[in-house]
This record gives C-alpha cells, sequence and structure tokens, in this order.
C-alpha cells in the first residue's frame, strides 16, 4: 500500500539559482497525482527533492519539509533509506548495460545484499509482470542484456527494476516523453494498475496524459506551485488565470 | 595591380604549396620506412634465433653455444605480478577518487597533474629511489632490505605504474553515462556498492585495458632493475635475491662480445616486442568497439 | 474605428470524466506476505555510512599516493646526495679538474673522488636537442600528412604504427641501434660528414667507432618521433573547421590553409608536444647508454664518445664502492629529477591549454 506525501514550505537552490519556492502541497496515498508546467519550472527538481537526488549535486540545497507517511525525509533517515522507499523512473530509460534483464531487475535487491535465489525469482517474475513485460522477455531473462531492448520495452524494464525493492511511493519524471506512442500507452495503462497498489507522481509536459492517468494534478510555473486541485477540474475550469494560460495553450 | 605581379605570386604560393606537400610525404617516408625497417630486421633477426631452447634453458656459461633465457621470462613474470599487485589496485583507486569522489576539487586536479608529471620522471631515477629506500638500507626486522632483491624491483615497477593506471581509470569512468550512476542511486544503493558494482563494472573493459597499456609498458623497462633486481644467470623464484629478467638480460648480453649472446640478445628482444605488439593492438581492438558494449 | 480583437481559445485538451479506481484488479502473484518480506529486508539494511566513509578515505587514499610517491622520491634523492652536496655545492655542475699526467680537463675520477657532473650534463643537452633538431620537423610532417593530407584508409594503419613505434622499450632500441646504426654510421654517414662538413668543427675522425653524440642523437630522434607527432596530430584535430573554411573561403592553397588556420591556432600545443618530447629525450637511459660510448669527456666533435646523466648512473650505480661515488651519481639522479619534473610541467601545462584539461583520443 502506497502512503501519501506531505510537503510543508519546501525551498531549492542550485548554487544560488532559487529553483523551488515556498512549495505546499499534499499528494493523496494510491492515488496517481500529475505536475504539469513549463520547462525549466521546477517540477523536475521537485520530486527529485522527494527522494533526495536533487541533494546528489554538490551546489544543491534544500529547506522545508517533507514527510511521506510519517517519516520525515530530510530529518528521520538518511538518503540511500529513503530511496529504497521511493522509487524512480527517469525521463530517458536507464538500464545497467552491463546486466541482463533478470539482472536488471533484481538489482536493486542484489546490490542491497538480497540473496535468497528462489526469492528473487519470483520477485523478479513479478516486477515483470506488473510492468507489462513478463510475455515479452521470459524466454531471454538472463540471455539478453537490458540495453538490448527497444526504447519503450527498457523504460518498462526500468519501471520493473524500481518495483521489485516493493516502494511506497513510486516517482516518474516524463516517463514516456523519449517513447513513441505506443509504448506510451501501454505505460500508462501500468500507471492505471499501480496507482492502487503505490503512491505515484509523475512529471509530464504532456497534458493530455496528466489527464488521462491522474487524479490530482499540480501546475507548477517559475519555480512555485500556481495551482494543485483534482485534475477534472484543473482542466475544465481552472481558478488562476495562468493554469488556464496554461492549459489552453497561451504559453509553454 | 601589376599583373604581372599576381601572376609571379600565385605561382610562387602554388609551388610553395607543392613543396610543403612533397615535403611532408618524405617525412613521412623518412619516418616509416627506418621504422618499418626496424621491424622486419627484428622479426628476422629473432625468429632466426628463436627456438625451443630458448624459453626452457637458463643461459650457458660463457664459451658455450645454446642455452635460453627461461630464467629471464620466468623472472620477468615473477617481477611483474607484483608490480601489477602494487600498481592495479592503488592506481584504480586513485582513478576512482578523481572520477567519482573528487570530480571537480582542487585536491584532484593536483593529483591528476602531478599523476602527469610522474608519468614523465625517468624510470632510471625511480630506480634510484627504490634503491636508496630498499636495497641500500638495513632494517633488520624488514626482510627485503639491505641487498639486491627481485622485492625492490617489482616494487619500483609497481610504483611506476601507478599513475598510468590511475589516469586511464579515470578517463575511462569519466565515459560512463550520468544516467546509469543515477539509476544506481535512485535505488538506495549505498554510494560505495554503486561506484564498485555498478560505475566501475560498467567501465571495466576499459579500465582493463588501461592496466593492460602499464604492464606492456613496464615490461620492457630496464633502468630500474638495473641496480634493485641486479640480474641473475640462473634459474630463481625467490624474490629476496637477485633475479633475471628478461629486459635486463638483453641489455647485458647486446653489450657481450659473444655472438651466441648476441643471438640470444634478438629472440629476446622479438618475444619482447611480440608480448608488445598483442598488448597494444589489444587495447586498440577494445577500444574502437568502444569502451561501454551496449550502453546508450 | 475600433478593431475588436476576438478573445481567442485554443480548442482545450479533452479531460476524461474520473474513471473508477479499479480495486477489484488482481496484481500478478499479490501476496501481502511477499510485499513486507522485501519490504522488511530492505528496512534492516541500515544506511552504510560506515562502509562509505571507510570506501571513500581509501579512494583517497589512493589518490593521495600519488604524492607520497614524488614525495618519497625527493626526499631520498636528496638525503642521499647531501655527502657530494656538502663537498662540491653547485660547482659541482660545472667545475673542472686537471689530471695530474696529462694537464688536460678531467672531470669524472671515482678513485680519486673528483667528481663534476659537467661532461653529463653538457652530453644530455647536446643529444637531446640533437634529437629535437632531427625529430621536430619529421615529426610535424608526418602529423600534416596523416591530418590534412592522407587517403582515409592509410590513416588507421600509419596511426597504429606510430602507436606502435612509441610503445617499444628503449633497450630493443638500443640493441637495434647498438647492431645496425652504429656501423650504418661508422661505414657510410660518418666518413660522409666527415669529409663534407668537417670544416665546422662539428666532426671529425678521431673517433672511428661509429659510437657517440651523432648515434645517440639519432636513436633519440627515432623514439620521441611518436610522442611529438601523435601528440601534434592531436591539437592539429582539435582545430576546429571553422577555421579551416574560412582560410580556405579566403582563397589560400592548402599549405597557407594549413599554416594560418590549424598550426597558428594549435602552436601551443605543438610548443607544448615538443617540450614533452624534450623531456623524454632528456629522461632516456638505455638506448643512449648503448651508444654513446660512456667516456665522462667533453669535445665540440659530435662524433666523438661522451656520456649521458642517465648513462652514467645506469653504468656506475651498481658498481660503486665509495659513499662519496654514490652520492655524486644520486646528485646527477636529483638534478635530472628536477630538470625532467620542470620540463614535464611546463609541456602538460601547455597541452592542458589547449586541449582545457580533456583528454582526447587520436585514431
Amino acid at each position: 500500500m502506497g502512503v501519501g506525501i506531505e510537503v510543508t514550505n519546501l525551498n531549492a537552490w542550485y548554487g544560488t539559482n532559487h529553483t523551488l519556492q515556498d512549495i505546499n502541497l499534499n499528494i493523496p496515498a494510491n492515488h496517481a497525482t500529475a505536475l504539469i508546467g513549463p520547462s525549466g519550472c521546477g517540477k523536475s527538481t521537485f520530486v527529485r527533492c522527494l527522494n533526495r537526488m536533487h541533494e546528489t549535486n554538490p551546489i544543491a540545497r534544500v529547506t522545508g519539509t517533507v514527510r511521506i507517511g510519517d517519516l520525515d525525509i530530510y530529518v528521520d533517515a538518511k538518503p540511500v533509506e529513503i530511496r529504497r522507499r521511493v522509487g524512480m523512473v527517469f525521463q530517458r530509460p536507464n538500464p545497467f548495460p552491463t546486466m541482463s534483464i533478470y539482472d536488471n531487475v533484481a538489482s536493486g535487491l542484489k546490490l542491497n545484499g538480497y540473496s535468497n535465489r528462489r526469492g528473487l525469482d519470483e520477485i523478479v517474475e513479478k516486477s515483470l509482470k506488473n510492468s507489462a513485460l513478463w510475455d515479452e522477455v521470459k524466454d531471454d531473462l538472463r540471455k539478453k542484456s537490458g540495453a538490448s531492448l527497444s526504447g519503450g520495452q527498457q523504460q518498462r524494464l526500468c519501471i520493473a527494476r524500481a518495483l521489485a525493492v516493493d516502494p511506497e511511493v513510486l516517482l516518474m519524471d516524463e516517463p514516456a516523453s523519449a517513447l513513441d506512442p505506443v509504448s506510451t500507452s501501454k505505460i500508462e495503462d501500468l500507471i492505471f494498475q499501480l496507482k492502487s497498489q503505490y503512491t505515484i507522481v509523475i512529471v509530464t509536459h504532456n497534458m493530455q496524459q496528466a489527464a488521462r492517468v491522474a487524479e490530482k494534478t499540480g501546475f507548477f510555473l517559475n519555480g512555485r506551485m500556481v495551482e494543485f486541485d483534482s485534475t477534472h477540474k484543473i482542466f475544465t475550469n481552472p481558478s488562476d488565470k495562468r493554469t488556464e494560460d496554461y492549459i489552453t495553450g497561451r504559453f509553454g | 595591380m601589376n599583373e604581372e605581379k599576381f601572376k609571379f605570386r600565385s605561382r610562387m604560393r602554388a609551388l610553395t604549396d607543392s613543396s610543403v606537400t612533397a615535403l611532408s610525404i618524405l617525412a613521412t617516408v623518412l619516418v616509416v620506412a627506418p621504422l618499418v625497417a626496424i621491424f622486419v630486421y627484428l622479426v628476422y633477426k629473432g625468429a632466426s634465433s628463436l627456438n625451443l631452447d630458448f624459453f626452457t634453458q637458463i643461459p650457458k656459461p660463457v664459451g658455450e653455444a645454446g642455452g635460453g633465457m627461461a630464467n629471464a621470462i620466468w623472472g620477468s613474470a615473477l617481477l611483474l605480478a607484483l608490480a601489477s599487485i602494487i600498481g592495479v589496485p592503488v592506481g584504480i583507486g586513485g582513478g576512482i577518487f578523481l572520477a567519482e569522489y573528487g570530480r571537480g576539487t582542487k585536491l584532484a586536479n593536483a593529483v591528476r597533474f602531478t599523476a602527469d608529471v610522474l608519468n614523465g620522471v625517468p624510470s632510471i631515477v625511480m630506480g634510484v629511489a627504490v634503491y636508496a629506500l630498499i636495497v641500500k638500507p638495513h632494517i633488520p626486522f624488514l626482510p627485503f632490505t639491505g641487498h639486491f632483491s627481485g622485492f625492490s624491483g617489482g616494487v619500483a615497477l609497481g610504483i611506476m605504474m601507478i599513475p598510468t593506471v590511475c589516469r586511464t581509470t579515470e578517463e575511462m569512468l569519466l565515459m560512463v553515462p550520468h544516467a546509469v550512476r543515477e539509476a544506481a542511486l535512485g535505488l538506495g544503493v549505498p554510494n560505495w556498492r554503486s561506484v564498485l558494482s555498478i560505475t566501475v563494472k560498467t567501465a571495466s573493459p576499459g579500465i582493463i585495458t588501461g592496466c593492460m597499456l602499464a604492464f606492456a609498458r613496464v615490461a620492457g623497462e630496464t633502468a630500474p632493475l638495473i641496480f634493485t633486481a641486479l640480474g641473475n644467470s640462473f634459474w630463481s623464484s625467490n624474490l629476496n635475491q637477485p633475479i633475471a629478467a628478461l629486459p635486463l638480460q638483453i641489455y647485458v648480453y647486446a653489450l657481450s662480445p659473444y655472438d651466441d649472446w648476441h643471438r640470444l640478445a634478438w629472440a629476446g628482444a622479438l618475444v619482447l616486442i611480440v608480448l608488445i605488439v598483442l598488448a597494444v593492438s589489444l587495447v586498440r581492438y577494445v577500444t574502437s568497439r568502444g569502451v561501454l558494449k551496449g550502453a546508450s | 474605428m475600433t478593431v475588436h480583437v476576438p478573445d481567442i481559445r485554443i480548442s482545450r485538451p479533452q479531460v476524461q470524466p474520473e474513471r473508477p479506481i479499479p480495486d477489484a484488479q488482481k496484481l500478478a502473484g499479490e501476496s501481502t506476505s511477499d510485499v513486507s518480506a522485501v519490504r522488511k529486508f530492505l528496512l534492516s539494511r541500515g544506511n552504510s555510512s560506515i562502509a562509505d566513509a571507510v570506501f571513500h578515505w581509501l579512494m583517497v587514499l589512493c589518490g593521495l599516493s600519488i604524492f607520497a610517491i614524488v614525495a618519497l622520491i625527493a626526499f631520498e634523492l636528496v638525503l642521499r646526495s647531501q655527502l657530494s652536496w656538502q663537498k662540491f655545492g653547485l660547482s659541482f655542475f660545472y667545475q673542472a679538474f686537471t689530471d695530474r699526467e696529462t694537464h688536460l680537463p678531467m672531470f669524472w675520477d671515482p678513485v680519486n673522488e673528483h667528481f663534476s657532473a659537467l661532461p653529463f650534463v653538457y652530453g644530455t643537452l647536446v643529444s637531446s636537442f640533437l634529437a629535437l633538431l632531427i625529430s621536430v620537423p619529421l615529426a610535424i610532417g608526418l602529423a600534416i600528412f596523416l591530418t590534412e593530407m592522407c587517403p582515409l584508409a592509410l590513416r588507421g594503419p600509419l596511426a597504429f604504427l606510430t602507436e606502435l613505434l612509441a610503445a617499444i622499450p628503449s633497450v630493443i632500441y638500443g640493441l637495434w641501434a647498438v647492431f645496425v646504426l652504429v656501423p650504418l654510421l661508422r661505414a657510410h654517414i660518418n666518413p660522409f660528414l666527415i669529409h663534407g662538413f668537417g670544416w665546422t668543427g662539428l666532426f671529425n675522425d678521431e673517433n672511428p667507432t661509429g659510437l657517440g653524440f651523432l648515434a645517440a642523437g639519432v636513436i633519440l630522434a627515432i623514439m620521441i618521433l611518436p610522442i611529438i607527432s601523435s601528440l601534434t596530430r592531436e591539437v592539429m584535430t582539435a582545430v576546429p573547421h571553422s577555421q579551416r573554411e574560412a582560410v580556405l573561403a579566403l582563397g589560400a592553397t592548402r599549405w597557407e590553409m594549413i599554416r594560418m588556420g590549424v598550426l597558428r591556432n594549435a602552436r601551443i600545443g605543438i610548443v607544448g608536444g615538443i617540450i614533452l618530447g624534450l623531456g623524454r629525450a632528456l629522461g632516456e637511459t638505455m638506448a643512449v647508454a648503448m651508444v654513446i660510448g660512456n667516456t665522462p669527456e667533453i669535445h665540440r666533435s659530435l662524433l666523438s664518445n661522451g656520456s649521458t646523466m642517465s648513462a652514467v648512473i645506469a653504468n656506475e650505480y651498481a658498481e660503486a664502492v665509495s659513499d662519496m661515488h654514490f652520492s655524486a651519481l644520486t646528485e646527477i639522479g636529483l638534478a635530472l629529477f628536477i630538470i625532467t619534473i620542470i620540463v614535464n610541467a611546463l609541456a602538460q601545462l601547455l597541452i592542458w591549454m589547449v586541449t582545457r584539461g580533456t583528454p582526447s583520443q587520436v585514431h
């Protein structure tokens, strides 16, 4: 089961660049939440603050509170521990090039010391089924390398890899932007199925995608969160003029 | 403008252009021809002297015909093994530091610069330093000190490997795409595990070829061994004593007055060259196929 | 008349009505005990901050080992050369003694403990600069040919050959020089030089062996040529094509394009490559020791025997007996160390200025 995310007064900097300003929002558990906004508005930075990947950059800085479930992630735990509970799928598929499909999916567990062979087999199969990739690769699990798959398959492999560690939250940073329409719709279907089990936050450039997939949507602009509401309301009757301008295509 | 003058100028320019082209081709020929000649002569002289005895026998006493360099080949193998044990781990560690932990810092820049400068220090100076450190002083509780030994030779060679391995490892690690590191971190893999099992493993073909290059380089080094390992006409596996080495033996035999030893020197040179050509070719092959197999 | 600009509404995206969350979806292998087992396992793993810190510091230590090596070498060299440094001081490098019997200048006499490094400094400088004189034009010519004129099919093999030549050990060059180069010089080239250019004073016929400064200079030239050539090629290839095109568009011939568009931009790097070659030549030991004649004397003729700093160390270090002899040799080693560090540092700086520190591969 997923957990909710509570963000209070989040501010983030890259060096002197004040990338995120005073973000406050509550992301509901077991729902898919979409974050939309023009390029450079800070939505990628925001999700990277949710699993403490933002601070891997030496000039990055964060203030504010992020509570995932009952855990204040910047105070109560170390980044490594957080990232095992908050999974991430990146914009460009990045399977480990030297590993087979099986090893890719199992990597999160094996590299953390999990050694039960039969347990791993089960988890790999389950994760691949959950990411709708099992049927396509089940005969080549150990023979094919992760990088030999097509783009869409690679991204589903990355999703399977993220799911294998059984996170409570799944962050997706424009997961389908590098993919063709068929793969994109497969991934959207996936998100649909997965959100009953996990809390999903998806950053997307594609407003139609947000509309198709998410119950809640947040609109980011210039480092601030302008509006956060149910998807239906955002796209039919937004409260803020800037939101309306964005979704009607006046800018961005 | 004077048309005559213009025509003359143009002709001069064209003439200069053709002359330079001719000179460049001449330079190339002047460079390539003797170098090819060296190779061909080496192979010819070496091949005619190479026989099974070379690999199986130790040198015969002065004046007797025959014999081989088996002890020198074995000695070189032992020395290079010791050198690799010292040079490869420390060198790779240094490369990991430069690429993963110190990237962009002043310390890393200083280390990198120093490593490049160290690569240019003459190998004989390394030999002098190791001699002064290990061979000359007699330290009672350290058994390898106070005398010529294979151990000191191996240490000298190992120290020479460190800067080379360090820099090539760094170059290879920098080629690993950032996305791969991010994927590992995003899974909650501890940093040290991510560096070793993901980043280093991805770059491992390139790192291995870097080690091979350093290995081939020290395999041919003679100067640091002259007064550390010293050389030995007999079969020995004891690193606590002087030990024979292939390049060292070639040097001694080349300067000797005996034709038979000259023959052995050529044969030894051929063996050494073959080893180095193999290493360089392998390196070129691996790097041309791409360091990262399958990485996007 | 006012123009009424209608309020433009671009069509809105289709919004699906809210779908009910399918809770009956049976996800494959759904079993809560499995799920929490993995989570429990991962929660128990801890944050490995100790392992991270240990590994981090281990890597830092490896990096610092480079400094340790340099410090160690410097320390040992300075320590073991104290004896002769204190006795002779700086004059060690330029003093001359007089042979009691022949009344000629004498520099290196281990028996009577008269040590002057002058002949070795002279030999090192003469052989190195001779090597540069011979190799630099050839190396640059080769680089120009490979970069600008060579047909593509030939480029790979020639570059590979150059790489191989850089990898040949010094002792093998020395072997070839002793048995091929020196006889060649002795039989054909030296007589020609004496006959034709003896008036310059650089070629006299007192030494018929074929060994000497010229032999050393030639073999050194062959050895440093690949380095200078590779680096020149690297910096030439780094010059952007736009520079070449700009010059060509002005109506330049190919040579003029090379000269103004490429060499002018690359000249700092080329100088760096030359200095790097010089650094290698200064420290080269084995091949030089095998052909220079190993005589600690100074002569103007390039055909006479001599010695270099590295050659004398290679020849005498293993057999030196007296402490002063050792100390003198170590002091020469220290001087060699300092000179090559300065020269190499200068070369690296110049090359870094051109390539901005990014290592590039030349194929």
